[in-house]
């Protein structure tokens, strides 16, 4: 990625030296250091019990770091501005049925903007925006349970852009969804003018949507680059438990649209 | 609201009863059913007239009378009590068709399946009259603890994901050859009940973990707020207010 002059706002995300060892002893983060521009998509890569969960939850301080810090926006994350730290950071989990818990689609991503005191006009305008930015607009006043997994990845997404985050954190984003859900999904995530963090195993998602990934093994951060460079290392993503789908050659995949 | 959300005791419709704010119906058939309680059971034309009261609001409602009939089905296990009393309780004595049956007994009979079923039948207008989740809302706006509606929220959410859970256990059980044929199969069936408590203990782990990183800190926001104009309170205050007169004057008479 091109560096960033000095004049630019803060990056969306700032990691330095996070380490973090879970209450029964198990270490999973052994001083991560990454940050994430402003506007940048970037893929979080890294095989099973690689830490990426660990790594997400601290981004809203939902884990409290062990050593080393977190900075969203030039925002450290501590427990004085939490609230605050989780209106910038919206996550979107891998079940949408753990992150859609409302009757209705609109309440669900009415939920962040109330909670952060919005009502009204103002809060209806932020659900409608929301909605339309994924395709949803349509089903707000049903019950989540009566959408398509693909339907209620996208509402999911929806909950946290109500909340006009400075980054979007995606837990396994293509998971379970058909090729076509897949497809709209990218189509929604590129549209999208937000800083983008996706945690996958899902390695040409990752190459189509993020110009730059990193890869996160045994709690630190292994490699950092072009995802396609990435992806081209046989040797690398070898060493990683990472692997490409069968008759997948990222040299022959045309360079991703930039923004 | 909701379409497509409508659970089997609704009735969808657009009479003035289904238009109603929630919480005025629910205060109504609250004060409706303290009434008939209070009413003295010797009075029996009284209760001959909330029936027809009732029948009253049902037909603005535009509820048939065999749906409210069917869905009053449910008091029968709970009425089983009243059929006894005649025969337990202790006093004097009539003789009918030769059987022997005490008068307390049947006073007290009456009694319960009247005011029962005057209760049933009032909750079932109003379940038919109100979606689920506007009940809610409702019950929120009367200033029940929060804490009650959000468990009933998300029992409504998250019951449907659990049933499919559970129907897949059961699928899955199946095609491994698993019939759940008598007493001697009950061990697989609650070892399935106990994973099925672990998985919907740990779903409600993730669902929490997601409020909180949506900023939820132990409050739902309002999202919805309720607003009743006068006429929609007066107009819900009719069947209580009609019920009271008749309550004192079957006290007076």
């Amino acid at each position: 990625m091109s560096t960033q002059p000095r004049k630019q706002p803060p990056p969306s995300l700032e990691v330095r030296g996070l380490a973090y060892a879970y209450p029964d002893g198990h270490q999973a983060l052994f001083g991560v250091d990454l940050t994430v521009a402003r506007g940048e998509r970037v893929a979080l890569l890294g095989p099973n019990g690689a830490g990426k969960t660990t790594l997400v939850l601290h981004l809203n301080g939902i884990h409290t770091a062990g050593a080393g810090s977190v900075t969203v926006a030039g925002l450290p994350v501590a427990k004085q501005h939490l609230a605050e730290i989780r209106r910038r950071v919206g996550i979107v989990f891998q079940d949408p049925d753990d992150q859609l818990f409302m009757p209705t689609v609109r309440e669900d991503v009415a939920f962040g903007p109330a909670t952060a005191g919005l009502r009204g006009a103002e809060l209806e305008a932020r659900v409608v925006a929301a909605l339309t930015q994924v395709g949803m607009a349509e089903y707000a006043d049903r019950p989540p349970h009566h959408l398509s997994f693909g339907q209620r990845r996208r509402v999911a997404v929806a909950t946290v852009l109500a909340m006009e985050p400075e980054i979007l954190v995606l837990d396994e984003p293509s998971s379970n969804l058909d090729p076509a859900s897949r497809r709209e999904l990218a189509d929604i995530l590129r549209a999208l003018d937000v800083t983008v963090l996706m945690v996958t195993h899902d390695l040409p998602y990752a190459m189509e949507l993020c110009p730059r990934a990193v890869i996160l093994s045994e709690g630190v951060i292994a490699a950092d680059g072009p995802t396609r460079e990435l992806l081209g290392d046989a040797e690398l993503l070898g060493a990683h438990r990472l692997e490409l789908p069968f008759g997948f050659d990222p040299s022959a995949v045309p360079v991703p649209r930039g923004r | 609201m909701g379409a497509g959300h409508a659970h089997k005791l609704y009735r969808h419709g657009h009479s003035p009863v289904h238009a109603l704010p929630p919480h005025c119906k629910l205060a109504a058939v609250l004060c409706f059913v303290l009434v008939v309680v209070a009413t003295p059971r010797e009075a029996v034309w009284a209760f001959g007239l909330y029936a027809a009261l009732l029948a009253g609001v049902a037909a603005v409602a535009r509820v048939p009378a065999g749906f409210l009939l069917r869905r009053m089905l449910i008091e029968v296990p709970f009425v089983a009590f009243a059929v006894l009393m005649p025969f337990v309780v202790p006093g004097d004595q009539v003789h009918f068709l030769g059987i022997s049956l005490s008068v307390p007994g049947l006073w007290g009979a009456w009694n319960v399946l009247a005011k029962g079923t005057l209760g049933v039948a009032a909750s079932v207008l109003l379940a038919s009259t109100t979606e689920l989740r506007a009940l809610l809302l409702g019950l929120e706006r009367l200033r029940l603890p929060p804490m009650l509606v959000q468990i009933a929220s998300f029992m409504i959410r998250y019951g449907d994901v659990i049933t499919d859970e559970l129907r897949r256990m059961s699928i899955a059980r199946r095609s491994r050859g698993f019939e759940a044929r008598g007493v001697r199969h009950w061990g697989v069936l609650g070892k399935s009940a106990g994973a099925l408590f672990i998985r919907s203990y740990e779903r409600g782990e993730r669902v929490h973990l997601a409020m909180m990183s949506r900023g939820y800190t132990g409050t739902m926001p309002v999202i919805d707020q309720l607003t009743a104009s006068r006429a929609q309170w007066t107009a819900a205050a009719a069947l209580p207010l009609t019920a009271l007169a008749v309550c004192l004057l079957g006290w007076t008479l």
